[in-house]
């Protein structure tokens, strides 16, 4: 039987980050004092899965390592021995060199061997010591039999005769726990097994149901692996185009449907609604596919907090919120990088030791807040903690030292953005975490490069926070069609507070500036026409309707000419083969074909401030 | 003698084929490898704080795409825009840019020898854009050399990027 394994590679590389990052968790939340059973299970399947793996692909280094690693959480699961923090630790280390290994197959560099072989010997010992010190784990004894007799029954179907799996049946021989090798396989391998005679195992697993408690989570993992594939990317990116295609067509359709009188046109319109509501859930399901929960990137933190803390004898309780949040595939994978930046800074810099803490009137207990929200057509991501804060003198003293273009008064958001200029670090002294002045101008760019910005609110003594802004890529707006000129504008309508026919009472001017008196306030008023240079708009408020606007930062009104009505839009890219747009978000196709331009509230807020600004200062 | 075959037969080898147009009375050529295709001129969405040669974009299924006018940018010809208007839709580097010129005319085939070094000054445009010049009939060909006119800053389609790090 000759085949060529190499092609499940990647699937293999892909399953075990996943079997890795899922061990990671689970170590993570497993409480030392009661070990959840369950838990327990899961993270032994999941070394499991990736010894096979490599056992079949002949990775030895990294079937040799999780091999030791899976005798100990066999032992483990089977409360033979006590897990305690110290051999969480040993996990987790082995874990990051698994990570390595792993990356140095993916990528045929050469591997840690050194690492490696340390990680073995730490696992060794650990193991030697554990099962020396608890032998009081046997009062469970029954439970755990129960377990593992389960698992052979599970595994056998698929184990026989199946050439591909030799090399597991010699590693099982070396070793005592044969029954155990086999358990995890029903989880792992559902591309390349042959079809495995499901009456023998139906018939071994019915005699020993009744004693069998903990099985539980066997099912379920196999239920996880039925309910999802895996799809390329690209291909899901062809068809949220196409689909996109589709919402033009299907709006085009309705265009001309609207035309065709008498009782045809009535058909005709019935048959229109109806593909309207069918192509409007396929866009929602095609655009879920590729939105996955911000959780996969936050759910690496609680150990990165963890063995920075214990490693800067630091106190640090990581809160996550709103984890839930949903966002495009793309950004998680980016943001990985900044965000883990931003959270070692937070607690290197901002956190402070315990005694300092107390010294200043402060819980022992620092907290970093790691929060996800979606607001309008951003999603905010927040590295928020309640340390020391920015010091606002050092930072200046530091650029002016790098020559950095300063003013006397310069507000507080623009001295805070000064620490993203490349090489520029104001911790006092360089330790292995951060200092070193690399970070924060890659962080800017890491986000600005994905259509993000970072902005941060910081107070001496009670915390900084770093607000990243990122763009909903790839989701469709809720958007009022405006008309301004020939042309139609889109603006989102969650910006949206009211629109209305000005009356001549409630405008004012204030030096040249036009502002409008609503709700008991003065709204600044930006005419989309001189904005966006049309040639034949409403210059005229009262002739023309204004939309009261709300971005993040500031309310103020929009003058155009009409309102056309309410419409879902699909955010097309202005950058993908032009570039950025000031006050624009991006464009999108209407009905007829053409092409609307999507307004970005918050860019023009933004836009119009620095020309009031540049007016006065000229 | 051979060495005169030989030479004909190694610049014959490096024939490659371009598309000729018109702008104004000027030929001018670009690398067919790089046309995507040709349409008729369509009425335009405009861009805010854009050079006057960018028109503005269109939908080119379902691809937001920037229509410049190079009779604008190099200053011949009269812009205007009418049935008979022509649009090339190019593809560089990954990116669909539109130019819009008065007609084309022609697939031709140069070999290196036929392109002849463009003269020091006298073009409305910088050197780097063009790749040299040709004699079709008579008419002198400017080859442009599309690629780094569309991504240059001059024409501004790119996002500055490329520059700032240079600058850097």
């Amino acid at each position: 039987m000759t085949i060529d394994v190499t092609q499940f590679h990647d699937v293999f590389f892909e399953e075990s980050d996943e079997h890795l990052q899922d061990m990671e968790q689970l170590l993570m939340t497993l409480d030392v004092d009661c070990p959840d059973q369950e838990q327990l299970n899961s993270i032994f399947r999941a070394a499991h899965s990736i010894k096979g793996g490599s056992g079949i692909f002949n990775f030895d280094a990294l079937m040799n390592l999780t091999h030791v690693m899976e005798n100990l959480l066999d032992k483990a699961r089977n409360q033979e021995i006590h897990v305690t923090t110290d051999i969480v630790d040993v996990f987790l280390q082995t874990l990051d060199v698994l990570k390595d290994t792993l990356s140095a197959y993916k990528e045929k560099t050469d591997l840690p061997q050194a690492q490696i072989d340390a990680s073995i010997k730490v696992l060794e010992d650990t193991l030697a010591q554990a099962s020396q010190s608890s032998v009081s784990g046997h009062s469970d004894v029954l439970e755990c039999t129960s377990d593992t007799d389960n698992d052979v029954i599970d595994g056998f179907g698929f184990f026989d005769d199946d050439d591909d799996y030799g090399v597991i049946n010699k590693v099982s021989e070396d070793d005592l726990d044969i029954d155990a090798e086999i358990a995890g396989f029903g989880f792992f391998e559902p591309e390349n097994l042959p079809v495995a005679p499901p009456v023998k195992s139906e018939e071994a697993k019915s005699p020993s149901q009744p004693i069998v408690k903990p099985v539980k989570p066997k099912p379920k993992a196999a239920a996880k692996e039925a309910a999802s594939i895996r799809v390329d990317t690209t291909k899901i990116d062809a068809m949220v185009n196409l689909v996109g295609e589709l919402v033009i067509t299907q709006s085009m359709l309705s265009n001309v449907g609207q035309e065709v009188e008498g009782q045809i046109g009535e058909r005709l319109q019935l048959a229109i609604d109806e593909l309207q509501r069918n192509t409007r859930e396929i866009q929602e399901s095609v655009m879920s596919m590729r939105m996955l929960p911000i959780n996969m990137t936050f759910n690496r933190f609680p150990r990165v907090v963890r063995d920075l803390s214990t490693k800067l004898g630091k106190q640090v309780d990581l809160v996550i919120q709103g984890g839930n949040t949903e966002i495009d595939k793309s950004l998680i994978e980016k943001l990985v990088d900044p965000l883990t930046h931003l959270v070692r800074n937070s607690i290197d810099h901002g956190i402070e030791t315990p005694e300092k803490r107390i010294a200043s009137g402060k819980p022992e207990k620092g907290t970093v807040i790691l929060s996800a929200e979606q607001k309008g057509s951003s999603i905010i991501i927040g590295i928020i903690d309640d340390g020391a804060g920015l010091d606002k003198e050092r930072i200046l003293q530091k650029a002016s030292q790098n020559g950095l273009p300063l003013s006397p008064d310069m507000p507080d958001s623009e001295i805070w953005q000064l620490i993203f200029q490349a090489g520029f670090s104001t911790a006092e002294e360089v330790t292995d975490v951060s200092g070193r002045g690399v970070g924060m101008d890659v962080v800017r760019r890491n986000i600005e490069s994905i259509g993000g910005r970072i902005e941060i609110e910081s107070s001496k003594g009670e915390g900084s926070a770093f607000y990243i802004h990122l763009p909903l890529t790839l989701a469709i707006v809720d958007g009022m069609c405006v008309s301004v000129g020939q042309q139609i504008f889109v603006i989102p309508l969650l910006n949206v507070i009211e629109s209305f026919q000005p009356t001549s009472s409630q405008l004012k001017t204030l030096g040249n500036e036009q502002v409008l008196w609503i709700r008991d306030r003065y709204w600044p008023l930006v005419s989309l026409t001189q904005l966006m240079e049309v040639d034949d708009g409403v210059t005229e408020p009262t002739q023309g309707i204004v939309v009261l606007l709300e971005s993040s930062k500031k309310r103020y009104g929009v003058l155009v000419d009409s309102l056309v009505g309410q419409q879902q839009v699909v955010i097309k890219s202005l950058e993908q083969h032009y570039k950025k747009v000031a006050g624009i978000a991006g464009a999108t196709i209407m009905g007829d074909g053409k092409v609307a331009m999507i307004i970005d509230a918050d860019s023009v807020a933004v836009n119009c401030v620095t020309v009031k600004n540049s007016e006065v200062s000229v | 003698m051979s060495e005169a075959v030989l030479q004909q037969a190694v610049s014959a080898s490096k024939e490659s084929e371009f598309l000729s147009f018109i702008l104004g009375e000027e030929h001018y050529a670009l690398d067919i490898t790089t046309v995507k295709e040709i349409r008729g001129y369509e009425q335009v969405t405009k861009i805010a704080n854009a050079p006057s040669f960018i028109k503005g974009v269109i939908n080119l299924r379902g691809d937001i795409v920037p229509i410049v006018d190079l009779r604008l940018k190099f200053n011949v010809g009269e812009a205007t825009y009418n049935q008979f208007t022509i649009v090339i839709m190019l593809n560089v580097h990954d990116r669909i840019v539109g130019i819009v010129v008065d007609g084309v005319s022609d697939v031709i085939r140069l070999s290196e020898g036929d392109i002849l070094p463009p003269p020091e000054f006298g073009v409305s445009f910088d050197s780097k854009y063009l790749h040299g010049l040709a004699d079709i009939d008579e008419n002198m060909v400017i080859l442009v050399n599309i690629e780094s006119l569309i991504t240059s800053n001059e024409l501004g389609l790119v996002e500055t990027k490329t520059a700032s790090v240079e600058e850097e």
